[in-house]
């Protein structure tokens, strides 16, 4: 554990939550969870909107450390950080560098099969290039390399917004369609069948560790944005049921990812798991949902930690970072 | 540990809230109320437009003159002087009623929901206009009725519609429960049933023994001279009308009333005394003391002269920046258009792309139980300035000809 000092209680701690992305709602639910869990741990939080106003504010009334838990851009890409990188002022989690690797799907992707982690083959084209080369003749080639099915979502954003799967061909044009309403960068990769995994990293002062996975299996369909935010829509189990080494893998595997990708404090990776215990690297989230529906929070529980305590833990360690 | 769903009362819901999810267009929404969107995606009226420092007065003299009352529990059916002056308001659409036939609610909302309560069983037919009220949707899928639309152009309802509408149930060997309309100004297709089609719409209901729900929320807020008189004017009998303070007066204040048959009437009674105990006796004397103080009826007229302002602004912006294959109603009062997309264009799909360009306006699917809509969307003119209006219109119509082009590199089905 840290040997960071303990929080004066006049510290001000202002966590961001909102933003203008479609995660907005989330967002606000993930600031006020964590603000009611820092306050029972005696520090109190001020929840602020990011807007335009914001720069100007923290220059006047600048806060002892901010949390930011915007969801989406600009607070996942690298924006919203690298704002406070430039205000000196010291914040929890990934630093806009990282930020900016995990939010590029791609650009993650291909940093991990550089280092040797397993992630689902892919291909990434921007929407110009459809109508530039043909959509069909393009369409047809990836499916003919890949094969079906295939998985197709926005290059960047998260909530499961924008991604469809693909399972004949005709599924292609609405698919693209739907994934382009989020972002102008679609990442077609190929479908693993398996067991959803999601593991949170949190880094108390001792190194990153990975927190209990999350196996999660929505009741009906997909795990869509209704899945993930109507109680009761989705099974979450925590620890996931797993072969005791393929568990330990996982485990492996989250933490290089969350070293590899230079993420900070506290994280969240996506696996798949097939039926043979191989295991596939979807993405990483510098910004997980704290919701009552998330799973950092239930993976910190699980832990037999305490989630304000773990919070309180890292604004101390951002405190000390200075 | 076993798995969680984070929901410990999976087991216990009744049945008629298995349907009850979020969507995502919720999340859509968060973002629709930032100050950087042009919000096209509300119903609200402008509220702002009302004469606060006057009301501020009349609120005071009401707890001066009459707070103990005001302030405590009052009779189930509320106020009569009320209910009186609301059917001095009716009177004024040649809806003649007694004050005794009034069950005042909070909101129409409520009423429909006590109507609904009072008539449907699990599988019931409602008949409904395509597109419809969503308000009424949610009710009418909470009460787990099946709800079959029936087609509508810039007349309104069609008459053959509804009529083969009826013959195909009456084949089915069923019979629809009522049908809800919205004549005048409807939410959201902003289109008005025309004279004649009300006598036929009337006669066909007479025939069948089809009982008719009349929301009449927008007849007053008219544009271009009086709209045609309510279905519940031209019959006393087969209509259930409700109405509303909340375009005419104000929305928060959560007051409307149900015109009822005695039967009913008597049934809706008792349901808002389960329900409420009684409607908000501070909230029956403020309107009583508008409807009986106030220049009213000049507040009318000051919306119905912004509305069209607006109005006129937002149909001029859609002439001069969407495309000729896209087409809207032209509402001669009330407070929407509803616009219909180019081919192969999806509202629902199209609004993160909208939002991103910082305008919003309401996915056609929400105004449907069926799932239709998806080239259709609702946009209000009533909460903007016609200045707003415009350039949200221009910021819809990049996303619009964005969209097109999508549409175009994927045309064709399969790739």
């Amino acid at each position: 554990m840290s040997n960071a000092s303990a929080p004066r209680s006049d510290r001000r701690v202002l966590i961001l939550a909102g933003g203008m992305s479609y995660e907005h709602e989330v967002s606000l639910k993930s600031g006020r969870r964590a603000a009611a869990a820092l306050a029972r741990r005696g520090i109190e939080c001020e929840i602020r909107d990011p807007d335009s106003e914001l720069l100007p504010a923290l220059q006047e009334f600048p806060p002892d450390v901010v949390l930011p838990l915007v969801h989406g851009a600009p607070g996942e890409d690298g924006s919203l950080r690298g704002l406070l990188e430039l205000t000196d002022i010291p914040f929890v989690g990934t630093g806009a560098v990282g930020a900016r690797r995990a939010w590029n799907k791609s650009t993650a992707k291909d940093l991990l099969r550089t280092a040797g982690i397993p992630t689902p083959d892919w291909v990434t084209m921007p929407r110009q290039a459809f109508s530039d080369f043909g959509a069909h003749k393009l369409l047809d080639r990836i499916s003919t390399r890949m094969g079906l099915p295939l998985v197709v979502k926005p290059n960047s954003g998260g909530s499961g917004l924008g991604v469809h799967a693909v399972r004949k061909e005709d599924d292609f044009p609405s698919a693209m369609m739907g994934c382009f309403s989020y972002s102008d960068e679609a990442l077609i990769e190929s479908f693993v069948d398996g067991r959803d995994i999601a593991v949170g990293v949190i880094d108390l002062g001792d190194g990153p560790v990975a927190l209990p996975p999350v196996e999660i299996a929505p009741l009906q369909g997909d795990y869509d944005y209704a899945a993930r935010y109507n109680p009761g829509a989705t099974r979450w189990t925590v620890p996931a049921a797993l072969e005791a080494g393929t568990a330990e893998r996982i485990a492996e595997i989250a933490v290089a990812v969350h070293e590899t990708l230079g993420l900070r404090d506290f994280s969240r990776v996506d696996v798949m798991v097939d039926d043979a215990g191989d295991i596939q690297v979807l993405e990483a989230s510098v910004a997980p949902g704290t919701t009552e529906t998330s799973l950092l929070p239930m993976a910190i529980e699980a832990a037999g930690l305490d989630f304000g305590e773990a919070l309180a833990t890292m604004v101390r360690l951002a405190l000390a970072r200075g | 540990m076993s798995g969680t769903t984070l929901d410990d009362y999976t087991g216990r819901y009744a049945s008629r809230v298995h349907g009850m999810a979020q969507s995502e267009i919720r999340a859509l929404f968060s973002v629709a109320s930032r100050p950087e969107v042009v919000s096209l995606a509300g119903g609200n009226p402008y509220t702002a437009a009302l004469p606060m420092d006057e009301l501020g007065e009349m609120f005071t003299r009401l707890l001066q003159q009459d707070g103990a009352a005001a302030l405590g529990y009052c009779p189930g059916q509320g106020s009569t002087a009320l209910r009186e002056a609301l059917c001095g308001v009716m009177d004024l659409s040649g809806v003649r009623a007694s004050a005794d036939d009034l069950v005042l609610t909070n909101g129409a909302q409520q009423g429909l929901d006590l109507l609904a309560r009072t008539f449907l069983d699990p599988g019931d037919i409602v008949l409904a206009e395509g597109p419809t009220y969503v308000g009424a949707l949610g009710v009418f899928q909470a009460a787990q009725a099946d709800v079959r639309h029936l087609p509508m152009d810039d007349d309104g309802l069609i008459p053959a519609g509804l009529e083969e509408s009826l013959a195909g149930l009456k084949k089915e060997g069923r019979q629809a429960k009522f049908l809800y309309t919205v004549p005048t100004y409807q939410n959201p297709a902003g289109v008005t049933l025309s004279e004649e089609r009300r006598e036929e719409i009337l006669a066909i209901a007479e025939r069948h023994g089809l009982l008719i729900i009349e929301d009449d929320p927008y007849s007053m807020i008219s544009f271009e001279g009086a709209p045609p008189a309510p279905l519940r004017a031209r019959v006393e009998r087969g209509v259930i009308y409700l109405g509303t303070v909340s375009k005419i007066f104000a929305a928060g204040l959560r007051l409307g009333w149900v015109l009822a048959p005695p039967a009913v009437r008597d049934k809706l009674l008792l349901a808002v005394e389960a329900a409420i105990l009684c409607p908000s006796a501070l909230i029956q004397e403020a309107a009583l003391r508008f409807f009986t103080e106030m220049e009213w009826r000049q507040q009318v007229k000051v919306f119905a002269t912004l509305y069209r302002d607006r109005r006129d602004a937002l149909l001029a912006a859609l002439t001069d920046y969407m495309p000729g294959s896209m087409s809207w109603t032209k509402p001669g009062g009330g407070l929407f258009v509803w616009a219909t997309l180019p081919d192969g264009l999806d509202s629902k799909a199209m609004l993160p792309r909208a939002l991103q360009e910082r305008v919003a306006y309401v996915p056609g699917t929400g105004f449907y139980a069926d799932g239709n809509g998806r080239s259709q969307m609702r946009l209000n003119f009533s909460t903007q300035s016609s200045e707003s209006i415009r350039e949200g219109v221009r910021r819809l119509a990049g996303v619009v000809a964005g969209d097109i082009e999508l549409r175009d590199t994927f045309a064709g089905g399969s790739a």
